[in-house]
């Protein structure tokens, strides 16, 4: 099926629930509401013509300066019988995020939403297992969330360059070597 | 091997083939020298140079330099890759599994200083001697194989120089002067710290 007959079924099925769509898109996706992605998951996996039955990537976005500044989750689908491929996409705002879980319908959404959740701060409800997966355990907030600032110290190490660092790049010294000098105005790049 | 010329004199042709006149501080640091086990701390690609260096081509083990899979055997800590923050708490513990005497080799630009997550890394240690101190940085990204090679070549020149036996201080004979610790030490007067 191509994306116009995906899109075509879903709308049939849910309605007013696919509130939006862009199937000439390089990746054609549906945008679903928020409530409603564990039942069109279950859906599109179960019904045969779609048989969306793998997630091969789930996916936190950041869109801060949109108007209102929205979070999304975007569910790139395959389907291994039918060789096809689909997208799904839910938007939530930028506080207290939330998103129902699709664990019961692809197992693999478990690790996936535990890295959605580690990284932008999207709580997936009724997820069985909602904890960091990439971050250590006591690290605090959220860094791939665009208003992300680095903290000075975790745990007594630096995560922002040390003194003795940006005193090295302010007076002309390179960090690296040739043209792996990490320094911001990279100096070995060759002159025109 | 590498020393003073032999005491002239009383002892000078004393002796059959086969036997060795060396101080014992010349002794232990060449075995120790000779018989580095490094553990494989491969993080990210460094990783992958660090395998070729070991690997039939550049052939670490002519060095006696080999790898092991554990602290507790190893003598040096080829710390190879990004080190996250993540990373480096695991990594100050396995050095400190680590049987002294022991050294630490830092390999590449992102165990040095954090490489090109210098600036925007919110996740990567700055610099390995952050958490353990380093006796031989290699620079690169990653090093080649031959980088590798000259930085344990240098460790290797650093442990013969070590003082195991011998107090710190001025030094008699023909290895004065030849510390790794600087000329402050040497300055020193015999017999005191």
């Amino acid at each position: 099926m191509d994306a116009q007959a995906i899109h075509a079924a879903l709308v049939t099925r849910f309605g007013e629930r696919i509130t939006g769509s862009a199937l000439e898109a390089g990746s054609p996706f549906a945008i679903v509401a928020t409530d409603a992605i564990a039942e069109v998951a279950a859906f599109c996996k179960a019904d045969p013509a779609l048989a969306l039955d793998n997630l091969m990537c789930l996916s936190g976005v950041d869109y801060p300066k949109e108007t209102p500044p929205r979070m999304e989750v975007v569910y790139h689908l395959f389907s291994y019988r039918q060789l096809h491929t689909f997208a799904l996409k839910v938007q939530v705002p930028r506080e207290n995020p939330a998103v129902p879980t699709v664990e019961g319908v692809w197992g693999v959404a478990n690790w996936h939403e535990r890295e959605a959740w580690d990284l932008f701060g999207i709580v997936f409800t009724g997820h069985s297992d909602m904890r960091r997966i990439l971050l250590p355990d006591d690290w605090e907030g959220h860094p791939l969330r665009k208003d992300w600032q680095d903290p000075e110290y975790y745990n007594g190490l630096h995560v922002k360059p040390t003194p003795q660092m940006m005193e090295r790049v302010l007076t002309g010294e390179t960090l690296g070597v040739g043209p792996f000098d990490f320094t911001p105005e990279n100096r070995h790049v060759e002159e025109p | 091997m590498n020393g003073p010329e032999p005491v002239r004199g009383l002892i000078h042709n004393r002796f059959d083939d086969g036997l060795v006149v060396a101080s014992a501080d010349q002794l232990i640091n060449w075995s120790r020298k000779n018989s580095i086990w490094f553990m494989t701390f491969g993080l990210a690609c460094c990783a992958i140079e660090m395998m070729a260096t070991g690997a039939s081509r550049y052939d670490l083990d002519r060095f006696g330099i080999m790898p092991r899979g554990t602290p507790r055997q190893s003598d040096l800590m080829i710390v190879a890759g990004t080190v996250t923050l993540k990373m480096a708490t695991r990594v100050k513990r396995l050095y400190e599994q680590m049987p002294e005497p022991k050294y630490v080799l830092s390999m590449g630009s992102c165990a040095n200083n954090g490489g090109p997550y210098w600036r925007h890394g919110y996740h990567v240690l700055k610099g390995v001697d952050e958490v353990v101190p380093v006796d031989v940085y290699v620079p690169g990204c990653p090093p080649r194989p031959e980088a590798l090679l000259y930085g344990l070549l240098k460790l290797q020149e650093k442990i013969q120089e070590d003082r195991v036996l011998r107090k710190r201080g001025l030094t008699v004979g023909s290895l004065a002067g030849a510390t790794l610790d600087g000329a402050a030490d040497v300055a020193r007067p015999l017999g005191k710290k």
